[in-house]
């Protein structure tokens, strides 16, 4: 954390600063020194406090026409879109700002696979970032359950039955789940309740995230350390602002694109029809962002260790600042893990994909090589590749290649070992 | 501090104290906790009966039994001697047909798959009987696993024949 003086100039700022210091922590914000050479993939952060917010609002306003009950659930959503001012917008906001929600995040996970930034000292901004993407994860869940569609029941259904395949408990913990035997009314209305709470929960643990963030400051494209402030840092404001605010801009207009020109494209149309516990559809298929997990789920024929597989591919994250060993952050600065690097986007993309399709024939066979890849990238290629592979030359500073820079006392020191 | 610790007096009440606290926060989770599992009233709709009078041989209905679709299947002579012709080492689950339908004309089971609760289409799958559509579970005339990753058989749930006409279920 910068250690500055701040003193509010007015005499009535300063009386309230003496007894709570809110206009230093603005201060703090204001100033705090930011490498200037993020690039647009660091604007995610903000993009997605934005969207946190969108969803919070827009959740609020729609709790208060929508109706957590198995008879009156469905209608209630219909009455929103039909009669309720611009009821319909305000849904397709909330409905669509859960995938743009999910772009996002993934775009900033992804941001941070590539440079490193779930390295020492950044690992609780990192695991705190993936406890926020599983409350996203279980917030999204429930709220795609409440319009009481068929995908929502059946969504329901699948999901809560995941927990079946626990041995001994398995019946009691679903059945403790659902509220009865089947997913039915009390399952309804405590996911009302939970989808209503999460949110204030993720907006917590963001506090967290953004706190365990400055203290050591952002991490940058070259992943260097950096002497703050220094010839390295811009303040936050007005630099990063501007900067965030641009990029929000941009991720606007693909979001409005969705609300207002395709708003159901994301979604599937069995929802438009009320849940009947009579009948399965055809073809279920969570929403895009949960479809990776999905397929793993899918890939594995037994039913527990499939489970087991579906929760290890969360985890697995969770350890990963543990399971990468090498001490060079950013992939600039590392050619086979650069590599490596986009052949996971590939192979996460893959499964995506194949969670769409049926499991069966050659989609099922692609379903198990990707699961299986996706383990590997993280338990033997990772753990190996940091102690083997042949790292390039890390600069010792962000000016040093224009202008000589100042070197950073702890990275030369690193270079002569190296 | 190098002297080996006694026991105090005041250790016993330290420990005492947080026993005592930790059964204490125990008896107000509980009711947290519990107020999820399901209800009397849930409980109360224990049982359905069903007129199965117009059912003819080869045909099936759905009926709803707490919020559950159970399938009642009157079996045709030849998908009776199909259910019992089968090895029943064969089988992922053994369980022999006779055990599972009493009066083999009458198939009556929970049209739950065993995988993740999705309910099967009837007259599908590779073995005649059901196929659920979620994961590609094939089950046979008896509604046994035979295929797929759903791990045992369809559920037989506690039924009697009131009369030649009424099935009580539950």
């Amino acid at each position: 954390m910068s250690d500055h003086n701040y003193v509010p100039t007015s005499k009535l700022g300063k009386w309230f600063n003496d007894r709570l210091p809110l206009l230093t922590l603005a201060d703090h914000l204001k100033e705090y020194p930011t490498p200037k050479n993020l690039n647009y993939w660091w604007t995610f952060g903000g993009i997605l406090t934005f969207c946190l917010m969108t969803q919070i609002i827009t959740g609020i306003v729609l709790g208060m026409h929508y109706i957590a009950h198995v008879d009156l659930a469905f209608d209630s959503v219909e009455h929103i879109m039909r009669d309720v001012n611009y009821g319909w917008l305000i849904r397709y906001v909330h409905a669509n700002g859960a995938s743009m929600f999910f772009l996002a995040v993934y775009i900033h996970i992804f941001r941070s696979l590539y440079y490193g930034s779930y390295k020492s000292p950044r690992e609780v901004i990192w695991i705190i970032g993936m406890i926020i993407y599983l409350l996203m994860m279980m917030t999204a869940f429930m709220g795609y359950v409440l319009p009481w569609g068929q995908m929502s029941f059946w969504g329901a259904t699948v999901i809560t039955n995941l927990f079946s395949a626990v041995p001994f408990f398995g019946e009691g913990i679903t059945n403790w789940l659902w509220g009865g035997y089947s997913v039915d009314n009390p399952t309804l209305t405590r996911f009302f309740s939970l989808h209503y709470l999460l949110p204030f929960l993720i907006l917590g643990l963001v506090v967290l995230h953004i706190w365990a963030l400055h203290v050591p400051g952002n991490n940058n494209p070259i992943g260097i350390d950096l002497k703050k402030p220094s010839k390295d840092t811009v303040p936050f404001h007005p630099y990063i602002v501007i900067k965030d605010l641009f990029a929000l801009l941009l991720f606007l207009i693909v979001f409005a694109f969705f609300v207002f020109y395709s708003p159901n494209i994301l979604g599937h149309s069995d929802n438009y029809i009320e849940a009947n516990p009579l009948v399965t559809p055809a073809h279920i298929v969570p929403e895009w962002y949960l479809l990776p997990f999905y397929a793993i789920l899918r890939s594995v024929p037994d039913k527990l260790l499939g489970v087991i597989a579906m929760f290890a591919s969360i985890f697995i994250l969770v350890i990963l600042p543990w399971l990468d060993t090498s001490k060079i952050r950013s992939a600039i600065f590392r050619p086979i893990y650069k590599q490596l690097y986009w052949i996971l986007v590939l192979d996460v993309l893959i499964l995506g994909y194949m969670g769409a399709m049926p499991a069966e024939g050659t989609y099922l066979l692609i379903a198990r090589a990707a699961t299986a890849y996706y383990f590997i990238h993280f338990l033997v290629i990772l753990p190996l590749l940091g102690k083997r592979e042949k790292t390039l030359a890390v600069p010792l500073s962000i000016t040093e290649p224009v202008l000589g820079g100042s070197p950073n006392p702890q990275m030369v020191k690193k270079r002569e070992l190296g | 501090m190098s002297e080996k610790k006694k026991v105090q007096r005041r250790d016993f009440i330290f420990t005492a104290s947080y026993a005592l606290g930790a059964v204490g926060v125990g008896a107000v989770v509980w009711p947290l906790v519990d107020q999820m599992n399901p209800d009397r009233s849930v409980k109360a709709l224990a049982s359905t009966e069903v007129d199965v009078s117009s059912l003819e041989p080869g045909k099936s209905i759905t009926v709803l039994w707490r919020g559950k679709p159970v399938f009642i299947k009157r079996r045709t002579e030849e998908e009776i001697a199909e259910a019992r012709n089968v090895n029943i080492k064969d089988l992922p689950h053994p369980e022999k047909d006779e055990d599972r339908a009493k009066n083999p004309e009458w198939l009556v089971m929970l049209g739950i798959c065993t995988h993740l609760g999705c309910v099967p289409l009837g007259d599908k799958g590779e073995y005649n009987g059901w196929f659920c559509p979620c994961h590609g579970s094939h089950y046979d005339t008896s509604g046994r696993i035979r295929k797929g990753p759903a791990p045992t058989n369809m559920e037989i749930p506690k039924y009697e024949f009131v009369n030649s006409n009424t099935i009580k279920i539950g």
